[in-house]
């Protein structure tokens, strides 16, 4: 960190005021890179209070989490940085590494995204939270004591059993089990402020919600600042106090939150809001998506840096960059927009009633389409008959996937098999999409590469377009091979480096004997089909951005003209103002060209979005399927119902009103899932129930019943409950 | 992240633009590498020195067999370019003929013994199970047999045949370690979305393994042929002592740098002459290997038409 460029004041060492904890003001960073400069932060100003959260708000490259870097003074020595940073009146810019290590980890503490880094593999995790409480004790503490305090405070971050968890290492905890314990040692000290980055981007949607969960409980019990960086606009929906929206290292919206989010003055923001599907709206919303990716940091150009994707920009929006000033007087809300009047008349002009959206923030929603000009695809519903109708293509009955589980080197002993798929039915039919939906570990991955691998099942059949792939032969399996095409969800892994996509599109055609005339002809046209263009097909996929490599992907899979998609997490690695163009486009293909998908995801707004009918899987088998509105309508299935209730709702009112079905512990091993329902060691219905119904759930397996038009559900004891 | 696609632009659907044609993998790879005029510069000193080796001792007055007696350890001279050595052969036309064999040489078995570990490693990699285990117990089995004692017991079988025999000999015993590391790295692509792409696509395993398997490990296997092109130079030398492919009075450069060596202080033109001939062809290998790499690795910002402004991948 160079000081040169920093004035250190004579600041006052007191420690706690009345003040805020953290004041950050004109914050500038910047590294050398071979290309130039990169000014990742540009003036940068906030202030966090005692007992705040403020969420900072931003897509990769933003300068989020730099910015927060700067204050726990962990850039990289060629960084240069200038403003002031002040902790409780300290001036921590310019202190030495060891001066900071004294604040650092007992007065600052920080969460980052990804908890094994913050572990250290070798020592057992209580004695790394003790550890954290001995150095910053200065000897005030006994070994003894700080072993109790740790099992304290895991027992606090609620990890189950926490005197015999201590004892655990880092390894043999999952996910959020290692995320809690990291919280519990950032809490160890009682801070004055937490900086949380990214502190759920990595976990389910259910572990989500529990870490979340423990951060409250940790703002409660130390009554620290929070710091919580994210892409998410609904995980800081319910969380923050104010949020701080950042682009291109710049600060251009912040404000309370609730205003934030129903008066957004600053396009970026509005755009953000609009192209998150909503999972509350029972009607089908048009997503917005912000065309284009945020700009280089190495030479800005001159004027609003969102400019090049801003729908509103005018002339004058070029000649200088708008200050963040306020838009309201009385609340702090500020914009950095010259045309943030505009858009508050746009917004009173809109009509703001959307079926399930509160009115204070439709309004914002409908202001976002109408100012980015996005549309809803029609699906020519009247064309459609009805689903009885629609003849089957894809069908799965009874699916079994078991792993042997094998112990030794030489001798392969057998000691046990995970039930990875364990009776799994669905169908799909022509022009619909279903939506399978669970947490990691809950078999849709193993399902989708039964499928996909078109091989004899070890147990019950799987059938593509009315044929059983058990019967299927060489030539026979490569012909369906041509109707049923896959989209990964990583669209950098899934194109070789090493092609140029021209070529990458061309081969599914010339595997299948396609004439070179054929292909040529074909690729401009499907590049086109998916919004690219026909000179990009001699660049590598290197050179295009996450959002345009899916494409590519989707062109790929379109190149056959398959009447079955599978999309593995398509949008999960994207940006969300990207992934909102992408849906946009799957949406568009599916009614242009009469596509079936089996939309495998793990986020449910998205599914809720795009699909017709949704399977919901938990420890290998399905547990409610149905059509999109009944099951998210209507959830009867307990895990269901937690997780929907789960999923954090871009609208700061309702988030606070929501009651929150917190799941306790982790998925149980699927080597040996608990006897009658599976789902029952994590049911909060079951453990509400009378014995005798206990003993129903523990000794029989809920079969699937019919509930309602198009809606099974296994429980033996379901029940609807308003959980969205 | 590049950042020359203009995002905004493309985004939009551009159907009114003239719809060029596709380049192949082929064409893209040939224009980055006539792009880069430091390997062009190596093929042509290649080139350069096949021509002059072989049509050199053609013309020449003297011949490698010719001793002209009265001349012994004469250093360089305009009637003697690069001198004579102890018995008076010109030391030029014996370099240019050492020359034709070492390159030769060289390059044979730097290209076929790569290319060998490129299809057993990946083939072994690829399909494992049996095919794996067999294979990679011939490359154990090979790589434990002590390559120059197989091959002194050998020699008298190979008396006299052609030296085309001693490409044969080099590449069995140089391919086997790079045949491991290809394997190892086929386990790690093999499980890259795209290979499983094109599985589902129905590609066939062969075609997998030569379209996306290989040309992922283009980087490594360059490399590893320029290196097998110098030691397999080198290598030869020693293997004349068995009594392979080049033999006295005929010379390679290999074996007039083995006789070299010990007059390098004296008669300085004796080592230096095929020394730096050797490391002239090498140096060339070399940076047409570099540009083959730059031209078939798409990051390499080498061969693009023009420095490309990166953007450093922060927060
Ligand atoms: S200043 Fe102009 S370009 Fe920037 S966000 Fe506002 S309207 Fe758009
Ligand atoms: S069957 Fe019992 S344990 Fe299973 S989901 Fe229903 S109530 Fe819960």
């Amino acid at each position: 960190m160079s000081a040169s460029e920093i004035t250190l004041d004579e600041s006052v060492l007191d420690g706690a005021g009345d003040g805020p904890v953290l004041e950050v003001a004109d914050l500038d960073v910047s590294f050398p890179s071979e290309a130039g400069r990169v000014h990742a932060v540009r003036g940068l100003t906030y202030e966090v209070a005692r007992g705040e959260v403020l969420g900072i708000v931003g897509e990769s490259g933003s300068g989020k989490s730099v910015s927060s870097l700067a204050v726990m003074g962990l850039l990289p020595e060629q960084a240069r940085i200038s403003g002031s940073i002040r902790f409780q009146g300290q001036q921590l810019l310019g202190l030495s590494d060891v001066q900071l290590s004294k604040i650092r980890g007992r007065r600052i503490s920080m969460v980052f995204q990804d908890p094994l880094s913050a572990l250290t593999p070798v020592y057992t995790v209580g004695d790394q939270i003790a550890e954290a409480l001995l150095i910053h004790g200065r000897g005030r503490l006994s070994k003894a004591a700080a072993a109790n305090r740790s099992v304290e405070l895991l027992d606090l971050v609620g990890i189950p059993n926490a005197a015999a968890r201590v004892k655990a290492f880092p390894h043999e905890f999952s996910g959020g089990m290692r995320q809690r314990a990291v919280i519990a040692m950032a809490i160890a000290n009682d801070p004055d402020l937490i900086i949380a980055d990214e502190p759920t981007t990595a976990l389910d949607v259910t572990v989500q919600a529990q870490v979340l969960e423990v951060l409250k409980t940790a703002k409660e019990v130390t009554g620290a600042g929070i710091v919580i960086i994210t892409h998410d606009l609904g995980v800081v929906a319910g969380f923050s106090d104010r949020l701080l929206v950042m682009y291109a290292g710049r600060a251009v919206e912040s404000g309370n939150v609730n205003e934030v989010y129903q008066q957004p003055r600053m396009p970026y923001t509005l755009g953000l809001l609009g192209s998150l599907p909503r999972l509350d709206a029972a009607e089908k919303l048009p997503l917005v998506p912000i065309h284009g990716q945020p700009p280089s940091l190495v030479d800005l150009p001159q004027g609003c840096p969102f400019a090049p994707r801003c729908p509103l920009a005018v002339d004058d929006c070029l000649t200088a960059e708008p200050e963040l000033s306020e838009v309201d007087s009385t609340s702090g809300h500020r914009a950095a927009c010259i045309r943030s009047a505009e858009l508050a008349a746009t917004e009173a002009e809109v009509e703001d009633s959307i079926d399930g959206v509160e009115a204070s923030n439709a309004a914002a929603i409908e202001a976002a389409v109408e100012v980015f000009g996005a549309e809803l695809v029609e699906e020519p519903k009247a064309a459609l008959r009805p689903r009885a109708e629609r003849p089957v293509v894809l069908e799965v009955d009874s699916l079994v996937k078991h792993f042997a589980v094998t112990k030794g080197v030489v001798l392969k002993r057998k000691v046990g098999t995970v039930h990875a798929v364990d009776g799994v039915s669905f169908e799909v039919r022509e022009q619909e999409t279903l939506g399978l939906v669970g947490e990691s570990g809950c078999g849709k991955t193993t399902t989708l590469m039964q499928i996909l691998g078109l091989e004899r099942p070890a147990g019950g059949s799987i059938s593509v377009l009315g044929r059983d792939v058990s019967t299927l032969d060489g030539k026979a399996r490569k012909a369906i091979r041509r109707d049923m095409q896959v989209v990964f969800q990583d669209p950098l892994a899934s194109l070789d480096p090493r092609m140029p996509i021209g070529d990458v599109i061309a081969e599914p055609m010339q595997v299948h004997g396609f004439d070179a005339t054929h292909i040529r002809k074909r690729i401009p046209e499907l590049l086109d089909l998916v919004g690219l263009r026909a000179e990009h097909a001699d660049r590598y996929p290197a050179e295009f951005s996450g959002g345009q490599r899916q494409r590519i992907g989707i062109a790929r899979a379109l190149a056959l003209e398959p009447k079955l998609l599978v999309l593995d997490e398509p949008v999960s690695a994207l940006d969300v103002s990207i992934q909102a163009g992408v849906i946009n486009l799957l949406d568009k293909l599916k009614a242009e060209l009469g596509l079936s998908y089996l939309f495998v995801a793990h986020d449910l707004s998205v599914v809720r979005h795009i699909a017709d009918r949704v399977a919901v899987m938990y420890l290998g088998k399905i547990v409610e399927i149905g059509a999109v509105d009944a099951v998210f309508g209507e959830p009867k299935h307990p895990y269901t119902q937690a997780l929907l209730s789960a999923i954090p709702i871009p609208d700061p009112v309702k988030e606070r009103q929501r009651e929150r079905i917190i799941l306790s512990g982790d998925l149980p091993s699927p080597a040996n899932p608990p006897s009658g329902c599976r789902f029952r060691t994590r049911c909060f219905l079951h453990a509400t129930l009378s014995d005798s119904d206990k003993r129903k759930c523990v000794e029989v397996e809920p079969p699937r019943e019919s509930q309602g038009d198009d809606h099974e559900v296994a429980c033996h004891f379901a029940r609807a409950k308003q959980v969205v | 992240m590049s950042t020359t696609v203009n995002p905004a632009a493309a985004d939009e659907a551009a159907a009114d633009v003239p719809q060029s044609r596709p380049v192949s993998r082929g064409a893209l790879v040939r224009r980055r590498f006539m792009r880069n005029r430091w390997a062009l510069g190596g093929i042509i000193v290649i080139i350069v020195l096949y021509i002059v080796a072989f049509s050199y001792p053609l013309f020449s007055p003297y011949s490698y067999e010719f001793h002209d007696t009265t001349n012994t350890y004469d250093p360089p001279s305009l009637t003697h370019w690069f001198g004579t050595d102890n018995i008076g052969t010109d030391m030029f036309v014996a370099c240019m003929r050492g020359l034709q064999k070492s390159l030769t040489i060289g390059l044979l078995v730097g290209v076929i013994s790569t290319a060998l570990s490129a299809v057993v490693g990946a083939t072994a990699g690829f399909f494992g199970g049996i095919t794996d285990r067999a294979m990679m117990w011939i490359v154990d089995l090979l790589l434990v047999l002590p390559s120059f004692l197989i091959i002194s017991i050998a020699s008298p079988i190979f008396k006299g045949s052609s030296w085309l025999i001693l490409v044969v000999l080099l590449v069995l015993f140089q391919w086997m370690i790079t045949a491991r590391i290809v394997r190892g790295m086929t386990l790690t692509l093999k499980t890259r979305e795209y290979v499983s792409a094109a599985r589902f696509m129905g590609q066939s395993p062969w075609r997998t393994i030569f379209k996306h398997i290989v040309p992922n490990m283009s980087s490594l296997l360059i490399v590893d042929a320029t290196i097998n092109v110098g030691s397999a130079v080198l290598q030869e030398s020693g293997l004349s002592y068995f009594g392979f492919g080049v033999q006295p009075p005929d010379v390679s450069l290999g074996t007039l740098i083995a006789t070299g060596t010990g007059s390098a202080l004296t008669f300085p033109w004796l080592f230096y002459a095929p020394a730096v001939l050797l490391v002239v062809a090498l140096l060339s290998v070399a940076v047409v290997g570099d540009g083959l790499r730059d031209a078939l690795d798409p990051t390499s910002s080498r061969a693009r038409r023009r420095e490309k402004k990166r953007k450093d991948k922060l927060a």
